[in-house]
């Protein structure tokens, strides 16, 4: 969907790229005048501390913490469920319960639901209201994912979206959007790339990436051989 | 999910339903674009606080049934691009559904 050097996100690409031809520069996030929500959070975040209901070090820690979640966790689940099939039937019919087997607690965090990717279906993720997104299992939602274009389009043409990402199905293969309005967040868990007998779950979950788990990318066994 | 009075289960899966199509003032997690349409009641994922009061300090009870529902892209859009089975399934809380004769 994007360029490496510079982000279109910002307009259509017809144009040829002449000679001379010039790209306005990324804004910085910090250009500008603060919007009204920024202003809003820096309020409220310094009347917390001032009033003593959090210190700056709990927000760092909390931050911290956020940062520290990467889709590397997420990938580990996928790759035990692909060799262990009694796992994968748990963590379908209770992914809280699976998930403590890993020593991964949900606590007190919205509830998870784990969809299978098969043959017949192809299962993706968005949510339209704001951005809910399993973020224990799968760190910070990258950009995109937050986008009003992704969560306004993957709902009226998934398809089309999804050939964008590279994802190109058959028409046999029903696509089935899920919104996650509500309570829940949602993992997809999808299938495990032929060629793969005998790998190990590490090698596994080396294959599995983080829009696998979003329902944007389908694993293949080729990126790995391709990376080694 | 605790031990706190639900409204009782009004759906069970495979049941019919249409999500209401009124307007609500304030926090509110039904999408405009699921309202007024109709679909399947795909599972029944429990019984959850109320966002609608949870989102202005009050205790979000009696807790709400929230039923995934599998909607029909072609029922979403009519110019739907896509094969006629594919679906959208999302969450909605049982007091935004109604029953379908």
């Amino acid at each position: 969907m994007m360029h490496e050097d510079h982000d279109h996100a910002d307009h259509s690409h017809d144009h040829a790229h002449g000679p001379g031809h010039v790209h306005p520069p990324q804004k910085d996030h910090d250009a500008g005048p603060m919007s009204a929500y920024e202003v809003l959070e820096e309020a409220v975040r310094s009347l917390l501390i001032d009033k003593g209901v959090l210190t700056s070090d709990e927000i760092s820690a909390q931050i911290d913490l956020m940062d520290s979640r990467t889709p590397a966790l997420g990938a580990k689940v996928v790759a035990r469920a692909w060799v262990d099939p009694a796992f994968k039937a748990r963590l379908l019919a209770d992914t809280r319960a699976a998930l403590l087997e890993m020593d991964i607690d949900i606590g007190s965090l919205a509830e998870f639901r784990t969809i299978e990717n098969t043959a017949d279906t192809h299962n993706v993720v968005v949510c339209t209201l704001c951005s809910c997104y399993p973020k224990l299992l799968l760190g910070i939602p990258p950009a995109w994912y937050k986008s009003l274009a992704y969560r306004s389009r993957v709902v009226v043409d998934p398809r089309g979206v999804l050939a964008e990402f590279g994802v190109h199905l058959p028409k046999g293969t029903e696509v089935r959007v899920h919104d996650s309005t509500a309570d829940l967040r949602y993992l997809i868990l999808p299938r495990r790339p032929e060629g793969t007998d005998g790998w190990s779950e590490e090698q596994l979950a080396g294959l599995v990436t983080r829009d696998a788990m979003i329902g944007t990318a389908v694993p293949e066994a080729e990126r790995k051989e391709a990376a080694e | 999910m605790s031990a706190h009075t639900v409204h009782a289960m009004r759906f069970s899966v495979g049941d019919r339903v249409k999500v209401a199509s009124r307007l609500a003032l304030g926090h509110c997690r039904t999408p405009w674009y699921l309202r007024g349409r109709s679909g399947i009641v795909a599972s029944i994922q429990g019984a959850y606080h109320d966002p609608e009061r949870l989102a202005y300090h009050k205790p979000g009870l009696p807790l709400q049934t929230l039923y995934k529902i599998r909607f029909l892209q072609t029922d979403l859009w009519p110019a739907y691009p896509g094969p006629t089975d594919d679906h959208l399934e999302a969450d909605i809380y049982d007091d935004w559904l109604e029953s379908v004769p």
